[in-house]
């Protein structure tokens, strides 16, 4: 185990300590025990800069599952990188304001920690993980972290409802994917994914390869909210703030987006993907950002506006796929948009999570999210309204932020689209820039919602719970690095170009690349008058006048169902599908002992009919057999009467009579089978088993046969007939061939020698296999307890009657 | 004799299911009974029968019959036995307390849950 792996782990495994220290330090935040750790792997992960830098993967490996070609793989690229440092950077961020966020006494801060450190170690494996098997069980582990956190308030009905919806739909996901990774299995033979990479031209042509392809890019899109699996985002946001701008925005949603730029050498040649990634993108973004607008409350704004930025950057990488149809490095224009991708990535964690935190800060301070509520918050929460505007400025293009850099950038991926000659991009391309400039203005509008109705305009101290004050200065830390970063993009862009940017690129774009070359980023601020600027100009004029008269416009909402018509479709799926299995369940599970006797042996008969005769297995063979013996031929057929008599026996002494016939005649077939033990047992146990047969018996009502319906009776007659019939079939089979030599000559050899007995029935039941007596004693001790329980026991009712 | 014994087992078997097909607990108590000297015995002709003398020294025997399958069933009987006598007492005590011993009257409602 290297080192690389125990960071990885490291969360999981100081998740196990949080309830101790919970427990012991019970006068200090919980969350003191858990900040160092992402500080800590932070600084880790940052000494491998200078590595992804220069082109170099760090890979490391433990073997898991050798036999089954999983193995715990380690890789360190560009891309894993990128995402490790925005885990740990933002968690350490996430962590310190949840300290103040989380009241120490109120809070079960236990629980929280746990899963939020189950979260960050899921979330590094599935980024830094190189066998998709690993992978896989990170990001399911994810999905389970996500939804413990949702539901954190599990008194809420809310929390549970949003919490069943993100599972429901990104297990889904998941699961779509694990099929993806078992078909690239089945084309490739790996599951490793640097090996699939290297053979991605091979598979190219295989028939598998489109489902694959589908599956892999279903499990990104329900993680990464996209239309139409989105719907569980603005639910997951009952969840606590510092969750909110920790998985819902920086990190676990953009697993999604790492899947795809991950996929892109596979994938990323074939039209479908172009396609799907920029169409289901774009569609998002659009979709998102439209419906943001009509929100009231400041985190469902934020949500869907996250929905719509991750459509951003997955139609960004969609077209950066295109890069790969064009087999040159210099000038390959659409190499711009994995360039934006990934800066919009960077840019998006730092403006959204200030941005979540804000609101959580206005949520905390004032007790409500509801900007119909809120107003005049300037002059109270003077910080707070600053970081605000400076992350909305940002998410909504303005300069001089990051934000405006990536927007910039997008335009201009989104305008070469139309520039292409491949898959109808030619004519429907056009499509691409007017949908994202749309987008845009829509973007630009929410964000001002966010900013100036909450912080401008009338304050209205009798719809707050709470008189407004600045929050302290613990809540604000967070934010402000975050803001910080914002501005620090904003001005020097080139800072990230080289020791990030640049080296993701390779990862996602390795075929374009030849030995020692890398990625030129260079992001600068002004291009001269191109399309781009226009576009952002007229984003801001069209978007100030739209904001401005927004009270005015948008009733047109209402026109729209008040639950969208997607949550209502995913409400009835859940309800029909529910009452669907309920009554399916219902008609075979009756409760009826006889029903489900039925089943077992009907189940019996086919599996074992099937089997025999699938496999050729059933065979008679008359050579190797002994002697029929007159003796045997009585005994046989006494047993036969004897338990076919029982079947018409009229009174419960008739048929207890009948059984211990048949037991004592078994006795004597052992006896005549050179069995002297099983004789002498059987014996004992049947002579118990009659007493205690007539003990019980004095207690027993009469025998009374219930069968009256012919149909029934008919019934139990075919499945006893071929209960019995299948059952003489494998005995004639398995007497008939014999596939090895019998294990007993061990015994009959070593009995004496090894354990000096002479009995060897004996000698293997207490010697060579005294395990297994002991616990058949512990069966029979077991037994003996429940029938002393419950002649003891005496039900309540009884002594109420 | 394996033959005619593969026949018997299987009546073994056709009888004990008819038993626990039907309603009355003590019928199905005596169809587990039948089951279990069923199974014993179809353990017993699987390992052949009649191979040589019992399975214990010190006879001079040239062959022996195989131990294994003996020491299965030896467990087996024990168990059985056990097994028989919880469900007696089962039945007993059901009957006290619901006053049948018909299993479709001891069904379960959902409103019992």
């Amino acid at each position: 185990m290297s080192l690389l792996h125990l960071a990885i782990v490291a969360p999981l495994i100081l998740s196990i300590f949080i309830p101790i220290f919970n427990r012991i330090f019970r006068r200090i935040h919980t969350g003191w025990f858990v900040l160092p750790l992402p500080i800590l792997l932070f600084v880790y992960f940052l000494t491998f800069l200078p590595e992804t830098m220069s082109g170099k993967l760090v890979s490391k490996m433990i073997n898991w599952i050798p036999s089954l070609g999983i193995n715990f793989t380690a890789k360190v690229d560009g891309l894993g990188l990128l995402f490790s440092l925005l885990i740990t950077g933002i968690g350490a961020l996430v962590v310190l304001y949840s300290i103040y966020y989380l009241a120490k006494n109120k809070e079960m801060l236990n629980n929280f920690y746990v899963y939020l450190l189950l979260f960050m170690g899921a979330m590094l494996g599935v980024v830094l993980s190189d066998n998709l098997i690993v992978m896989y069980a990170f990001w399911e582990l994810t999905s389970f972290s996500s939804f413990l956190l949702i539901g954190y308030w599990y008194e809420r009905d809310k929390s549970r409802y949003g919490a069943q919806k993100s599972m429901l739909i990104t297990v889904f996901g998941g699961l779509a994917m694990l099929g993806g990774i078992i078909l690239l299995y089945i084309m490739t033979g790996t599951f490793s994914f640097t090996e699939i990479m290297s053979q991605a031209n091979e598979i190219f042509n295989h028939t598998l390869f489109v489902p694959a392809l589908l599956c892999i890019l279903l499990g990104a899109f329900t993680k990464s909210a996209q239309f139409p699996f989105y719907i569980w985002l603005p639910d997951a946001m009952e969840a606590p703030t510092p969750v909110s701008a920790y998985l819902h925005s920086a990190t676990m949603v953009k697993a999604g987006i790492y899947l795809v730029a991950r996929f892109t050498p596979v994938f990323g040649e074939h039209f479908l993907w172009l396609w799907l990634v920029a169409g289901v993108g774009v569609l998002t973004m659009i979709w998102g950002s439209v419906f943001a607008v009509k929100q009231t409350d400041l985190k469902a704004i934020l949500a869907f506006s996250t929905v719509s930025q991750l459509g951003l950057i997955m139609s960004l990488l969609g077209v950066g796929a295109a890069a790969l149809h064009y087999e040159f490095l210099d000038e390959n224009i659409y190499t711009v948009a994995v360039t934006a991708a990934i800066f919009h990535l960077i840019n998006h964690a730092t403006f959204k999570g200030s941005l979540f935190m804000a609101a959580g800060i206005v949520d905390h301070e004032t007790g409500t999210r509801d900007i119909r509520k809120l107003g005049g918050l300037m002059h109270f929460m003077p910080i707070t309204f600053t970081i605000s505007i400076i992350g909305a400025f940002s998410m909504a293009g303005l300069p001089p932020f990051n934000g405006f850099l990536s927007k910039e950038m997008f335009f201009t991926a989104m305008v070469h689209v139309t520039e292409m000659d491949i898959f109808n991009l030619e004519t429907l391309g056009i499509l691409f820039p007017v949908l994202a400039w749309i987008a845009s203005i829509f973007t630009f509008i929410y964000s001002m919602i966010l900013v100036f109705q909450t912080f401008t305009g009338k304050y209205k101290p009798e719809k707050l719970d709470k008189k407004p004050h600045e929050a302290p200065m613990g809540l604000l830390i967070s934010p402000i690095i975050l803001v910080s970063l914002v501005i620090i993009f904003g001005f020097f862009p080139n800072l990230l170009s080289d020791s990030l940017i640049s080296p993701a690129m390779a990862s996602i774009l390795p075929s374009l690349l030849g030995a020692g070359e890398e990625f030129k980023v260079h992001i600068s601020f002004w291009h001269g008058p191109t399309i781009e600027l226009f576009m952002t100009l007229g984003v801001i004029i069209l978007g100030l006048v739209l904001y401005k008269t927004h009270a005015r416009w948008k009733k047109i909402y209402k026109g729209i169902p008040e639950k969208l018509a997607l949550n209502r479709f995913y409400d009835f799926l859940l309800e029909g599908l529910q009452s669907a299995s309920y009554k399916v369940t219902n008609t075979y599970m009756n409760g009826s002992i006889r029903s489900y006797l039925v089943y077992i042996f009907a189940f019996l008969i086919v599996i074992l009919a099937a089997t025999l005769f699938g496999k050729n297995a059933f065979t008679v063979s008359t050579s190797n057999v002994s002697s029929i013996g007159v003796y045997e031929v009585a005994l046989a057929i006494l047993v036969v009467l004897g338990s076919i008599c029982i079947l018409f026996a009229k009174s419960r002494m008739t048929s207890i009579i009948l059984l211990g016939a048949v037991g004592y005649t078994v006795s004597l077939f052992y006896v005549l089978f050179r069995a002297p033990d099983l004789a002498l047992t059987q014996l004992v146990i049947e002579t118990i088993s009659v007493a205690l047969f007539l003990v019980c018996f004095y207690h027993l009502p009469k025998l009374r046969k219930f069968e009256t319906r012919m149909r029934f009776k008919l019934m139990n007659a075919l499945i006893s007939v071929g209960v019995g019939a299948i059952v003489t079939l494998i005995a004639l089979s398995a007497h008939s061939s014999k596939l090895f030599d019998s294990i007993s000559r061990y015994y009959v050899e070593n009995t004496y020698t090894e354990a000096a007995g002479k009995n060897m029935v004996n000698v293997i039941l207490v010697d060579f296999r005294g395990f297994d007596t002991l616990f058949e004693i512990t069966v029979l001790a077991i037994a003996s307890l429940g029938i002393f329980g419950m002649i003891k026991l005496r039900l309540n009712r009884r002594n109420e009657g | 004799m394996e033959i005619v014994m593969a026949f018997v087992i299987g009546i073994l078997f056709m009888t004990a299911t008819y038993l626990m097909l039907s309603k009355s607990l003590l019928r199905i108590i005596v169809g587990t009974g039948l089951l279990s000297h069923g199974a014993h015995l179809l353990i017993l002709t699987m390992g052949g029968l009649k191979r040589g003398a019992a399975p214990i020294l010190g006879g001079n025997a040239e062959s022996y019959t195989d131990p294994l399958p003996q020491a299965l069933i030896l467990t087996a009987i024990v168990i059985s036995f056990g097994v028989t006598a919880f469900f007696l007492v089962l039945a007993y005590r059901a009957y006290q307390e619901l006053g049948t011993d018909n299993v479709e009257e001891m069904r379960g409602t959902q409103k019992d849950d």
